[in-house]
């Protein structure tokens, strides 16, 4: 067992204390990395940087000055997340070439608790899809069968942290896209109460929806990042504020004793895969056994939540993409020979397939004579989905069921049929279009392939949500 | 249900200022028919009385004061990845012929 299998919590003491040197923590974690190159996680390697302020960190705590709570902890963040080393391309032809001015406020603030970013993750180009196969660059493999998928679109983040490189990755989660590939791959995903972490510096998807979130090997390492990153920044007024108690949790005392939760009718029902339902079943057995008052509840309009999300998502998406015009930054083609050609070109040669029809389709739900049949409709089925929640959690305090209906699928199963692709995200967009947080816990496997078990908590109740599932992974 | 014509997939691409060729233009054709329909469903939602929702937390019009704040982003490094520059501003290609 490496030195970065040990939890976050006491990785970053072991730095703080001198036992363990920050810089042979980012080569271990760079080696790792590079160990697994045939699953092609990675898009980018932020060496340089990572190993200076490795040095710098060691040689701080040689002066006696305190670091933070994440003192020395190398980790990899999804290539959407602007950063000062080496390029952010969002896995996009678009912005393969572009170095970011400044960086995320999550980075900042993870740099700052002493955690090191040392490479960039692969994903779905702009984060458009739910296999990590959208990347306008490579396919990302799934760790634990290198014929599936690892999910997406923050496939690389989950497969470097389920390969165990680095203790934690970073990704976002517009609808689905941390929960998905941590189900896939295996490991605990988490998104964030709607605008629990800043948004500030990260290439914009679906701004009503985008969420900043980890992915860990444990609860207790999600939660420690969390709280680094959590809070109110003024550079993105949608934020809210952190738990005044934080996201750290306690060694122990959690418990399911007494716990309402509510099994989610619409997700068990729909067709699960054998081996994904016997998993979750036994895992909310387990949580019974474990003095969990857990009954069915039905919220039926979830089964509405991927039409809503597939209108304000790509309204939103062609909102943001129309920023990219070969003119301020970007690709830009230089044989245009007038402004109007520019955009064009410049836009051809940077979008793929499934941006375009993101555009299109926002365009399309945007323009006037659709608008309030499409978009309007749309947020306002929305509101429904949000009551179905607040009516729910007046009687439960958490919701379950699982991430998704089935476990990876083979590499090219669903690339032929965007509709079918998008169905991947049945059981994940809800939390998105309500602005719930969210979790996916690995759960006892009955087939070769993991399964994700997702518990869904009321707005701003993220400590409470990662406290549960403490309690659920310390069961056993 | 709503199906999109050729004519109709190029004309979004245009405002989108997509280019696509006449395969393309096929194939989306088809497959964002396929997403409209299956978008359709909502039609079928009860949403009497409820108001749309754009923000999920609620929050308003959030201001802040109205001072220049210590940014770590510089005009330097903004333009630095412009594909033209000039006099320390963005040059475009003209848009009067």
């Amino acid at each position: 067992m490496g030195v970065l299998d040990l939890p976050i919590a006491d990785i970053a003491s072991k730095v703080q204390s001198g036992e363990l040197g920050a810089k042979n923590l980012v080569q271990e974690a760079l080696n790792n990395l590079e160990a697994a190159a045939e699953y092609d996680a990675v898009i980018s390697y932020l060496k340089e940087r990572a190993l200076e302020r490795a040095e710098d960190i060691d040689s701080r705590i040689v002066r006696g000055e305190k670091i933070g709570s994440l003192a020395g902890v190398p980790f990899v963040a999804k290539d959407n997340f602007l950063t000062l080393e080496g390029k952010t391309t969002a896995a996009s032809n678009m912005l393969k070439d572009f170095e970011a001015p400044y960086q995320a406020t999550a980075i900042e603030r993870l740099e700052a608790a002493g955690a090191i970013c040392v490479a960039k993750a692969n994903l779905d180009a702009w984060a458009h899809g739910s296999s990590t196969e959208n990347s306008d660059f490579f396919v990302t493999k799934n760790p634990h069968d290198k014929t599936r998928v690892p999910g997406g679109s923050s496939g690389g983040s989950a497969v470097v942290v389920a390969l165990k490189a680095v203790p934690f990755a970073i990704g976002t989660d517009t609808g689905g896209s941390i929960r998905l590939p941590a189900a896939f791959c295996g490991v605990v995903g988490y998104k964030p109460t709607y605008g629990l972490v800043s948004r500030s510096g990260v290439v914009a998807m679906a701004s009503s929806t985008d969420v900043i979130g980890p992915l860990a090997r444990t609860v207790d390492d999600t939660a420690i990042v969390l709280e680094v990153m959590a809070g109110k920044d003024e550079l993105d007024s949608t934020t809210i504020e952190s738990d005044a108690k934080g996201y750290r949790l306690s060694a122990n005392g959690y418990r399911l004793n007494n716990v309402r939760i509510g099994i989610i009718r619409e997700y068990m029902s729909q067709g699960l895969e054998p081996g994904v339902r016997q998993s979750v079943e036994a895992a909310i057995e387990k949580m019974r056994a474990a003095g969990g008052e857990i009954r069915e509840v039905s919220l039926p309009s979830l089964p509405l939540a991927l039409a809503v999300y597939y209108i304000v998502c790509p309204a939103e998406v062609s909102s943001n993409l129309a920023r990219y015009d070969g003119q301020r930054y970007g690709l830009s083609t230089t044989e245009a020979k007038n402004l109007e050609d520019s955009y064009f070109l410049s836009r051809e040669a940077g979008f793929g397939a499934e941006a375009k029809r993101r555009i299109m389709i926002g365009a399309y739900v945007l323009s006037s004579g659709y608008y309030e049949a499409y978009y309007k409709k749309a947020q306002t089925v929305r509101t429904k989905i949000i009551n179905d929640f607040k009516t729910a959690f007046e009687q439960f305090d958490f919701l379950i069921g699982p991430t998704a209906p089935n476990v990876a699928f083979k590499i090219g199963e669903r690339t032929a049929d965007p509709l079918q692709m998008y169905l991947s995200d049945i059981m994940t967009v809800a939390a998105n279009i309500s602005g719930n947080p969210a979790i996916s816990l690995p759960v006892d496997r009955h087939d070769e392939l993991p399964v994700g078990l997702q518990i869904i908590a009321p707005q701003r109740a993220d400590r409470n949500l990662l406290s549960i599932s403490k309690a659920f992974e310390a069961l056993k | 249900m709503s199906k999109l014509s050729a004519d109709q997939v190029l004309k979004l691409a245009h405002l989108s200022r997509l280019k696509l060729t006449d395969q393309e233009i096929e194939r989306f054709a088809k497959e964002l028919s396929e997403i409209l329909a299956y978008v359709e469903m909502l039609n079928q939602a009860d949403t009497d009385g409820l108001k749309p929702t754009y923000q999920v937390t609620g929050l308003r019009n959030v201001m802040r004061d109205d001072e220049a704040i210590d940014y770590h982003a510089n005009p330097h490094g903004l333009l630095a990845g412009a594909p033209a520059t000039e006099k320390n501003q963005y040059k475009v290609k003209r848009v009067i012929e």
